[in-house]
């Protein structure tokens, strides 16, 4: 151990990187050590960085510590575990100076790799596991975690933390408890006998969670829709959406299975693609069941035409859109926010689609129960945005919560009663002048409230016509259903600045903690900025106040095109000078370090030009 | 447009048990061609619900798009109906289906928009053997674009544009029986005499239930060349046999000749009386099916009738061990775990 730039010195504040070799079963491991430090009380933020493959190639885990509850990426490597010689040459340049990098030094390290302003510290884990097991697969699997063991005694981590995780994880199975802790001793005891431990980043006990989970955003989104009441589901396997319905599957099996008769009161079909996904979900919302489907931008693509019908024909329809790096298979494996314009205006024709967006899995489980609020009592399609940064990853989030005095709200629906009470039903009559129609189920009356529904125009009675002013009459009661969609979706949330200020930052979904610890930094440099979070499209109308009071309004996002930049100027005319983007587009989540560099490029009296114009003038094109 | 029919119907119109008459089943004016073989299929229809005795508001009626699709329009006025997408009316049932499996599901669609765009949904509907029937009024044209062939098209048809087509032609009975489907039929859209029992039996049948149904197009495929006018069908229809219904609350009464007949009842109680003319003929063996098949499109027939029921099917309902309370009428109570399972599940994320 010996580096020529002094170590860096950190308790319950780095960022530690695993690299491994995908299939090798790291992942439980990596998750193990995750998941101990927040048993230990400290904030973390484990993220998964693996590539479009089943087994052998490189993939990352990366875990955040921070006492400050700083939850985003924050750029850089402090601690690199190394086990993958493939990619131990980038590894070894990303470590930060003064940072370590542990590896397994059962072959010696090439000494070309070798850099001065870090620490090497070399664990011969091939070596220890031949020599204590026989089994080929318990010697690979093991080896994840004998390292673990390891970093428990260089970081300081409590031991009995870890022992006591294994014994719940392995519940049911509890004959793998105690070879498990012998393997975590013997990393534990190889790094004691072996280093100065701990190092100089190291973790102390701290009550910094309070009652928070840790949890991916799918699985909160299948939760939140067993809870929700969803019925029917029907899907098309895409990365990285799947979990979404394994969730949604696994929790029905547990929840929605009558004990006694072993029946199942919902119903999942795997469908033969994403048009027939989202088509049977149109077909039961039609008739009443609560329905949804969950899918990725390509996904997105496939679905527009049955979208446009939907909106038409105003069919409740629910949709989870976990988002990854397109267009085309793109990276598919790793995150963007690039789908936010091809679903707002999803679709042929003049259409809006209602986008929501959930940054935590809290919210995830949230807004995946209200969305069938909404879609029944707007008649609409609701797409609820996420990401593959929230939707795969264990995020640190509040608890769920569920109010037992709840009812789902089943919108405008009449019954037999209240057709037997009217003289003629009209589905597209705007009855209570908030442009939101009455609807009725099939079968629901011997003689009254059929209709036809179709993609094709047709009067306030769902009578078919081709009449112009009847066709506008329609869409112009849809623009007005938008306003009324307005009070419905959930609000902005801000986050002032401790100061005046004429700066303002809006950001979304996964860009929510980067964000916010940028703004600290700067608010420590002096640049005090008003943070507006958004949550849904449309835009309430404090959005557009909050651009307004602002002389000058950042928009993070986590696309190349700006797609909420332009969404904002589409709806509210702002000028594009106004609204300056603060992008990451190389598939890995934005980085606090990040988005605090691109907003002090763009501050007043600087003189970068933003990127896409920078890009313009590159390329010989007009400024 | 759509025109309602005048409701002034004669006073002595039949009913059925329910106490409806025809005219309850009936819908808008047809604005279909003059003489278009969907409008009888559309009367088919409407006589086989009639005289099952069948709650028009306990049907869905759902399509795609394309002349065949329009056609729920003119039939069943007081049953909701779809008309969903092109090629697209398989998964809006099967939603549907999945949503309220109490009520009886009627997908209408064409050669276009089954053979062509929807070939993909047809396969898997019928794949999953969803408790529907499925009519496809087949013309072997494009009605609304004005006469192109469609994949149904034989090859050497000549339509009104007076060119051959050069391409074979898709059977969709063929594809059905390959795919797993329980139920397939075949009729001509001028033959009600056999067309409203197969309508009964697939109506009675639970699983997915095709009825291919040769339907002339009058304006762009009736032509001397056409092998889907009405002339060409008349001359080459063979059927495999005659299929009476007798719905679960009749007796039977007629006698039939023991050896050519044979008594089947369906999973409702109802009993299809099938009368063979060829004993080499099984329709409860797939491979006789498949085999009929190849015979006729060889020797240039059109083999009509029942060409293959599968009397154990199992629907998807059964697969999916759905509850036999349809899932739209389940509310908060029946569905949602409550607050105290949900704090069990975030201890367990500690």
């Amino acid at each position: 151990m010996n580096a020529s730039v002094a170590p860096i010195s950190a308790v319950n504040d780095f960022v530690i990187k695993f690299a491994n070799v995908n299939g090798t079963g790291s992942a439980s491991a990596n998750n193990l050590f995750a998941k101990a430090l927040f048993r230990m009380g400290l904030p973390v933020s484990p993220k998964n960085i693996f590539p479009s493959n089943i087994q052998g190639l490189p993939t990352w885990y990366e875990v955040r510590v921070s006492e400050k509850g700083y939850l985003g990426r924050r750029g850089g490597v402090d601690i690199m575990l190394s086990v993958n010689p493939q990619s131990m040459a980038d590894d070894i340049r990303e470590v930060e100076p003064g940072g370590y990098f542990i590896y397994d030094n059962t072959k010696a390290l090439d000494l070309r790799l070798h850099r001065a302003d870090i620490t090497f510290i070399g664990i011969p884990l091939t070596a220890i596991c031949n020599e204590q097991y026989k089994d080929p697969r318990q010697r690979q699997l093991f080896k994840n975690v004998i390292y673990v063991g390891a970093l428990a005694a260089l970081l300081d981590m409590d031991f009995k933390v870890l022992s006591g995780l294994v014994s719940d994880q392995f519940k049911g199975k509890e004959k793998l408890i105690l070879p498990n802790i012998a393997a975590l001793e013997l990393g534990h005891q190889y790094a004691k006998e072996h280093f100065n431990c701990p190092i100089s980043i190291r973790v102390e006990t701290r009550d910094a969670v309070g009652d928070s989970i840790l949890l991916d955003g799918n699985t909160a989104l299948g939760l939140g829709a067993v809870y929700g009441g969803a019925t029917v589901a029907a899907w098309y396997p895409i990365t990285p959406s799947t979990s979404v319905v394994d969730a949604f599957d696994k929790y029905a099996k547990r929840m929605r299975i009558n004990a006694g008769t072993g029946e199942h009161n919902y119903a999942i079909v795997q469908a033969e693609d994403e048009l027939a996904a989202i088509g049977m979900v149109i077909g039961a919302s039609w008739n009443g069941a609560r329905a949804f489907t969950a899918t990725s931008g390509p996904g997105i693509s496939l679905m527009s035409e049955f979208l446009g019908l939907a909106y038409f024909a105003e069919i409740p329809t629910v949709l989870i859109d976990v988002q990854r790096a397109g267009p085309s298979t793109g990276m598919p494996t790793r995150t963007q926010q690039s789908d936010v314009l091809s679903a707002a205006y999803a679709s042929h024709g003049d259409t809006k689609q209602v986008l929501l967006f959930p940054s935590s899995p809290a919210e995830c489980f949230e807004f995946a129960a209200d969305c069938f609020d909404l879609a029944e009592r707007l008649q609409t399609p609701i797409i609820l945005m996420t990401d593959l940064d929230l939707g795969m990853n264990d995020n640190m989030s509040p608890p769920l919560k569920w109010d037992d005095n709840r009812a789902y709200d089943r919108g405008k629906v009449l019954s037999e009663e209240d057709l037997d009470a009217m003289e003629r039903f009209g589905r597209y009559l705007d009855v209570d002048g908030d442009a939101i129609c009455y609807r009725t189920y099939p079968g629901t009356h011997p003689t009254k409230g059929a209709f036809f529904t179709r993609g094709t125009s047709r009067d306030e009675y769902a009578i078919y016509t081709e009449k112009g002013e009847e066709y506008e009459k329609n869409m112009l009661r849809l623009m007005r259903k938008w306003e009324t969609i307005k009070e419905y979706v959930p609000e902005p949330i801000l986050v002032p600045a401790s100061q005046p200020t004429d700066l303002g930052v809006i950001f979304y979904g996964t860009s929510e903690s980067s964000t916010l610890e940028a703004l600290d930094y700067l608010a420590d440099e002096g640049v005090n900025i008003d943070g507006m979070r958004v949550r849904s499209f449309p835009f309430n109308d404090d959005v557009e106040a909050f651009i307004e009071q602002h002389d000058r309004v950042f928009v993070v996002e986590q696309n190349r095109d700006a797609q909420l930049r332009t969404l904002l100027m589409a709806e509210f005319e702002f000028g594009p000078d106004k609204l300056k983007s603060v992008l990451c587009f190389d598939g890995t989540p934005i980085s606090a370090r990040n988005i605090r560099k691109q907003i002090k490029q763009q501050l007043p009296g600087s003189n970068v030009t933003p990127f896409q114009r920078r890009f313009r003038r590159a390329q010989g094109g007009a400024a | 447009m759509s025109y309602q029919i005048p409701k002034f119907r004669h006073p002595e119109l039949p009913k059925n048990q329910l106490g409806y008459t025809k005219a309850d089943y009936e819908g808008s004016i047809s604005t279909l061609c003059a003489g278009c073989g969907h409008d009888s299929i559309s009367g088919a229809i409407i006589k086989a619900v009639h005289e099952l005795s069948i709650e028009p508001h306990k049907i869905a009626k759902l399509s795609g798009i394309g002349c065949s699709s329009k056609s729920p329009t003119y039939f069943l006025g007081k049953s909701h109906g779809f008309n969903s997408v092109h090629g697209r009316m398989p998964s809006v049932v099967t939603g549907a289906a999945m949503a309220n499996r109490d009520l009886l599901y009627l997908g209408v669609s064409g050669d276009g928009d089954t053979a062509s765009i929807g070939l993909g949904q047809y396969g898997h509907v019928a794949r999953r053997n969803l408790n529907m029937v499925y009519i496809v009024m087949n013309n072997g044209c494009y009605g609304l674009t004005k006469g192109q062939d469609s994949a149904t098209a034989d090859e050497g048809s000549v339509s009104k544009k007076g060119e051959a087509n050069p391409f074979s032609a898709i059977d969709l009975p063929a594809i059905a029986l390959q795919i797993g489907a329980t139920f397939v039929a075949r009729s001509f859209s001028g033959d009600k005499e056999q067309l409203v029992p197969l309508i009964k039996a697939a109506i009675s049948h639970r699983g997915f239930a095709l009825i291919d149904v040769v339907s002339p197009c009058v304006t762009f495929n009736n032509t001397p060349g056409s092998t889907k006018s009405y002339d060409y069908t008349r001359e080459h229809m063979e059927a495999t046999g005659t299929v009476d219904f007798v719905p679960m609350h009749e007796e039977i009464t007629t006698k039939y000749d023991p050896g050519k007949t044979r008594d089947v009842t369906m999973h409702d109680g109802s009993v299809i009386r099938l009368k063979k003319v060829d004993d080499s003929f099984d329709p409860f063996d797939r491979l006789s099916a498949i085999t009929a098949l190849e015979k006729s499109r060889e020797s240039g027939q059109i083999l009509t009738g029942l060409l293959y029921m599968d009397k154990h099917s199992r629907d998807l309902h059964e697969a999916l061990q759905t509850s036999r309370t349809p899932l739209n009428q389940m509310s908060e109570h029946e569905l949602c775990p409550g607050s105290k399972v949900l704090e069990q599940i975030n201890q367990s994320l500690r």
